[in-house]
């Protein structure tokens, strides 16, 4: 399968593409943090669709655990545990630079799409996951390892970081 | 109508111009890690297009980089997460207007 032809797949992609973007559109635009969040998990779920399209089961499954199961609820977490800085999703006085900005990007992002010249998939042989899971643990054994100690650092960096006084001071007495 | 690469590629520039504005614009610190979050999505999206429409290179590379990049931003969002919940607790605020101590 080199080619991505087929009813059913631009209704797929076009459908995948309007909901992915309008709900980054939505963080952009809502002005509730809580609800931010909830565009945010929706357009996780939209790139784990397009994965599917691009036929990379494994990758779609990893995006949903990850992304939609864990990141977003430690987003939900976030917001919840800081209740006093309010739900306001404004924007600083920033805002017409960055708009700026991310328009003229996409200008020069679009103009390169449409005018490089990309190589055309001919024989494009499809990827199991023994194939990713060979990859990683011979190729690329040594950053697999080096991932798996961001993550321990990730782990206690965290947790120190996010402790209180009161705990800090527990911990000094008992 | 085939798909092609640049219908792909499409969607990942527009959806990281978003990410980038909100990254660069949110007041709120929650705001701005989402932004980020919405970057490196678009990025993984390049990535895998690229590893899907390309048989140059051994597609296989394309893939194994998207798993480092969504190991590397669970922990960068724990770690930011766990920061701003900190900053909330010394300051009573996320706000980064009002997260200028460094600039007196």
């Amino acid at each position: 399968m080199a080619e991505l032809d087929g009813l059913a797949v631009n209704i797929a992609f076009y459908v995948l593409a309007g909901m992915t973007l309008t709900a980054a559109g939505g963080v952009m635009l809502s002005r509730n943090l809580f609800h931010a969040v909830l565009f945010l998990i929706l357009s996780f779920v939209g790139i784990a669709g397009f994965f599917v399209l691009l036929s990379a089961e494994f990758l779609a499954t990893a995006q949903v655990v990850i992304y939609v199961g864990a990141i977003s609820v430690l987003v939900l977490f976030a917001v919840l545990l800081t209740p006093r800085a309010g739900r306001d999703n404004g924007e600083t006085k920033m805002l017409l630079p960055a708009v700026l900005l991310g328009v003229s990007l996409v200008t020069v992002f679009l103009f390169v799409i449409y005018n490089a010249n990309w190589p055309e998939a001919n024989s494009v042989q499809e990827l199991s996951v023994r194939d990713l899971g060979n990859a990683l643990l011979s190729t690329w054994v040594l950053p697999f390892q080096l991932a798996s100690v961001l993550l321990t650092a990730a782990l206690i960096g965290s947790v120190m970081l996010s402790r209180s006084a009161e705990e800090d001071a527990e911990e000094a007495n008992g | 109508m085939t798909l092609t690469l640049e219908h792909f590629l499409t969607v990942g520039a527009l959806l990281f111009a978003i990410g980038l504005t909100v990254a660069l614009s949110k007041r709120n610190a929650i705001g701005v890690l989402m932004g980020v979050e919405l970057m490196l999505n678009a990025t993984t999206l390049t990535l895998l297009s690229f590893s899907r429409f390309n048989d140059l290179i051994r597609p296989v590379s394309g893939q194994v980089f998207v798993v480092f990049i969504i190991t590397v931003a669970a922990a960068e969002a724990a770690v930011a997460l766990a920061l701003a919940v900190s900053v909330y607790r010394q300051r009573g605020t996320v706000d980064v207007d009002k997260l200028n101590l460094l600039r007196s």
